[in-house]
């Protein structure tokens, strides 16, 4: 990823004036063929026939150019999560490529050849990317690398079998002949694919598993030359920045603009509708951010809220106790719950909270769209290609494939970005239409000001839980009975179908009691209708609420009990030895057992464990806390066990831990949107308060040695610290916090 | 008609004097690498140096920057301790998704410049006005430890 802006781009066919035009090669000139996986598009390879560009392009998700340049094509975002790095080392594995030689670009939106082989459209979500693509990137490589030796053997007239390769070079070791991959690309891309290839033992990985390697992002993020959406600049570009009604729901009635006209600079105020959910409201347009956001901030709008959601939280959570007071629908039911009931030798009975939550990405929303003749190309990152591109080409009675998507770094998402109703980008379309009725015909870039995003909606939903714990008179756990009530979040939306059954969405109750092995369980659910505040997934969805309520109340049954936490989980966890594994080796990493080092006068510490497994990968986590006299407290240390299959990048699985651990401790700590009367009550980062360096414990990561298929780890990391810093609460001080965000819980006496 | 470097490179401005320092940059110069959270100085991805001092430029308005040098993410490698930091922040692999990390970098650099030894407490009360959503914070206290040592 070396290119520099020099080389920028006066005939780059989509005009961008301030990025490297390698980096924005669209429509693939040389249609890369899908061999993998694609059974409809098998056929020839066909040489990369762009100028500049000559070479091999065995498939749709490798080129390598004759300067030896091998470029891995990511159909997964790269949002932070190391998707980028973690494609090309698959391919680059299986090719035998020079790692310094392999760059990675975003993939066009085509779910021909680049859906995601577990959701059936191109998307990226539920910590994915590595698992559906862990054989179908290999394969790419694979392929590409046989027929790099069949041209070496055809041009040296030996056998393919005497021939090896390393660090992108093949060799002929019986006669000392080499050839650099960029040696051989145009004659390896006049041969037949072929159809089989056999792939590595992982015995023989070189790529993957190695610690260390460098990401493929380092560079051109530790220099300001990656580039975001909120980068890009088209020529003749406005810049978009909106009012939005104060309400979910809300249009707008009427519109005084006089005064944002009157500033130099703004070019357009143009109001716009929006849909069940997408935002309606009046966009500012001018050529530089600053200018647009002081039309916006002198515009005079009123607001029609006659259809709007107007509900506070108080009343939202009022109207939840209620339905956890009645039977909701059952979710999972094991053994008899009500003799399981009847006579305890011990009950515990527990309510809980989960506030609403914004995703709160360091760079918010926006969105590039380009309306021009009859078609719409969009520059974003974003987590939902083809959804988003069905979504855009209806919203502009177009085809598909009339709509174009330009992948670039998201500055975080954690699924902000991954809309099914592609909101944010709806958007942008509805502003740029309604510029062009105005003849007002331009690159629109909508920009939402962090106001917006953080009163954007798509929460992580508010829930309430309600929990009874049944004790025998032996202490062992014989009756589980739980009530979630909160609103669903794939309900009413295109992807209803992958989870909702009978009513259950499954994100709702994902994790809930998971996985003891209790005899009498019930989780009932109860999902409101009349709330209608947007809501989505947040890193780890169902389990950033579930994990909570499982993990401290699994404590309390353990100090119920008189025993252990680590003790009286392993007797639950019989059937479950990957769960038992990461539990057993934070606990031992953590000195589970010893004694804390004592704090200074006056203080009182604490160590509290937890366990989840969430997206197929199994994450346990020890935390160590210091509470003050006044009741602060500061969470010290966190010893994190991950088994996620194979690690492919154990790098980058340390790093997903860390980070994990930060934005679900910010989460614990301070998260909270609370809406008044349906207003949102926070605007940015002074009263929605994220995790800050200070607030940040030491984190050591083990990562289970493991030859099971790579799993998840974007979002596995976070469920486990809230109740795990919880438990280390209830340690140091004997309380419990049920509650969240903690806040100043434990300042009060 | 306000007069300053960037990046050692002469400019002038005669546009609106209150305009925020960051948009000049991003939008008139094209110089995307300093980037906007906020807008009211509390995250820190839009920081740079004037004279060395580490600034918000999203509440600076370009009117400050009157006869002073401006250094941003694209120019603070030519500097040493900038370069230094830069080094260690690609050694411990600190980025994940970047987009606070040319914040990070130039705060890591004014604090560097004016404590060559900081300790952890340092670190956190120099950094702390620097979000990082993604949680990069363990990497970032450790990629200015390695730094400070490659400077000594
Ligand atoms: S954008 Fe300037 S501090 Fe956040
Ligand atoms: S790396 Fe993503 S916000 Fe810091």
């Amino acid at each position: 990823m070396a290119d520099d802006y020099s080389s920028a781009i006066e005939n780059e066919p989509s005009g961008i004036v301030n990025v490297s035009r390698r980096r924005f090669v669209q429509g693939l000139g040389g249609l890369a063929l899908g061999v993998y996986l694609a059974p409809l598009m098998m056929g020839r390879a066909s040489a990369a026939t762009r100028p500049g560009h000559a070479g091999f392009e065995p498939n749709a998700f490798v080129r390598i150019g004759t300067d030896d340049t091998v470029t891995v094509i990511a159909k997964h975002i790269e949002m932070g999560q190391g998707s980028y790095t973690g494609l090309a080392t698959l391919l680059a594995e299986e090719l035998d490529a020079d790692w310094s030689r392999v760059r990675v670009e975003g993939a066009p939106a085509d779910v021909k050849r680049y859906k995601n082989l577990f959701l059936g459209v191109q998307g990226t979500g539920g910590s994915t990317a590595m698992a559906n693509s862990f054989e179908q990137m290999r394969k790419a490589g694979a392929t590409a690398r046989a027929m790099l030796v069949s041209a070496a053997a055809r041009q040296w007239k030996v056998s393919p079998d005497s021939l090896t390769v390393s660090n992108g070079v093949v060799h002929h070791p019986a006669s000392g002949r080499q050839a650099r991959f960029g040696q051989l690309a145009v004659a390896a891309a006049k041969l037949p694919v072929p159809q089989e290839v056999r792939l590595k033992d992982p015995k023989d990985f070189t790529l993957i598993g190695k610690a260390g390697l460098p990401r493929k992002d380092n560079t051109d993020k530790t220099d300001g030359r990656a580039v975001f959406t909120q980068d890009v600049k088209l020529p003749g570009m406005l810049v978009a920045v909106v009012a939005h009604p104060p309400r979910f729901g809300g249009t707008v009635k009427s519109v005084d603009a006089s005064k944002a006209k009157a500033i130099p600079g703004v070019v357009a105020v143009v109001p716009y509708s929006g849909t069940a959910h997408t935002f309606a409201g009046v966009a500012v347009l001018a050529k530089n951010t600053w200018v647009a956001k002081k039309g916006r901030d002198a515009l005079d709008v009123q607001w029609d809220d006659s259809h709007a959601f107007k509900l506070g939280s108080d009343k939202i959570l009022a109207q939840y106790r209620q339905a956890a007071a009645k039977p909701g629908l059952i979710a999972h039911q094991a053994g008899d719950i009500d003799a399981a009931f009847a006579q305890p030798a011990k009950l515990i009975e527990a309510d809980y909270q989960f506030p609403y939550l914004a995703h709160a990405a360091m760079e918010p929303m926006n969105c590039l769209v380009r309306l021009q003749g009859g078609r719409c190309e969009v520059w974003n990152g974003e987590q939902f290609q083809t959804v988003d591109q069905a979504t855009i080409a209806h919203q502009l009675g177009l085809a598909p494939e009339k709509v174009s998507i330009t992948q670039l770094y998201a500055g975080g998402s954690f699924g902000r970005r991954a809309s099914p109703f592609s909101d944010y980008l709806s958007e942008a379309v509805a502003i740029a239409q309604a510029a062009g009725k105005q003849g007002v015909h331009a690159p629109i870039k909508l920009v939402w000001t962090r106001e917006e995003d953080t009163r954007g909606g798509y929460y992580r939903p508010l829930f309430f839980h309600r929990a009874r714990l049944a004790l025998d008179s032996a202490g062992n756990l014989v009756g589980w009975h739980q009530h979630l009530v909160g609103q669903s979040i794939l309900a009413g939306t295109p992807l209803e179908g992958f989870g909702v059954k009978s009513g259950i969405d499954a994100t709702s109750v994902e994790g809930a009691a998971e996985p003891y092995d209790i005899p009498n369980r019930r989780i009932e659910l109860s999902t409101p209708r009349n709330i209608t505040v947007p809501v989505l997934w947040f890193r780890s969805v169902g389990h950033t609420h579930t994990a909570f309520s499982t993990e401290t109340m699994i404590d309390e049954a353990a100090v119920a009990a008189g025993k252990d936490p680590v003790e009286f989980r392993r007797a639950l966890l019989a059937k479950h030895p990957r769960h038992w594994g990461v539990l057993q080796l934070a606990a031992e990493k953590a000195g589970w057992g010893t004694k804390l080092a004592p704090g200074a006068a006056g203080e009182k510490r604490g160590r509290g464990i937890a366990v989840h497994e969430s997206f197929n990968s199994y994450v346990a986590q020890v935390a160590e806390v210091t509470v003050k006299p006044d009741g602060s407290f500061k969470v010290d240390r966190v010893v994190c066990a991950v088994d996620c299959g194979l690690a492919i990048n154990p790098d980058v699985v340390k790093a997903q831990m860390e980070g994990g651990i930060g934005f679900g401790l910010a989460a614990a700590l301070h998260g909270a949107i609370t809406l008044k009367d349906g207003v949102v009550e926070q605007s940015n980062f002074h009263d929605y308060p994220v995790l800050r360096i200070n607030e940040m414990p030491a984190v050591e990561v083990h990562i289970v040695r493991s030859a099971e298929k790579p799993t998840g780890v974007g979002e596995p990391g976070v469920p486990p610290i809230a109740p795990a810093v919880a438990n280390a609460l209830f340690a140091a001080t004997g309380r419990r916090i049920r509650k969240l965000p903690f806040g100043d819980q434990l300042k009060t006496a | 008609m306000v007069k300053f470097t960037i990046n050692g490179k002469a400019h002038s401005f005669d546009g609106d004097p209150a305009m925020p320092l960051l948009w000049y940059l991003r939008d008139e110069l094209a110089m995307t690498g300093t980037k906007y959270g906020c807008g009211m100085a509390l995250c820190g991805a839009c920081t740079v140096h004037l004279d060395g001092q580490a600034v918000r430029s999203c509440v600076t308005p370009v009117s400050a920057a009157g006869g002073k040098k401006i250094t941003t993410i694209e120019g603070v490698d030519a500097e040493r301790v900038g370069r230094a930091v830069q080094d260690a922040w690609r050694k411990l692999q600190v980025v994940q998704c970047g987009y606070c990390q040319s914040g990070q970098i130039m705060t890591a650099t004014a604090l560097l410049a004016a404590n060559k030894n900081p300790s952890d407490a340092d670190i956190d009360a120099a950094m702390s006005g620097n979000i990082c959503r993604c949680g990069t914070y363990v990497r970032i206290r450790a990629a200015i430890h390695e730094a400070a040592r490659a400077l000594t």
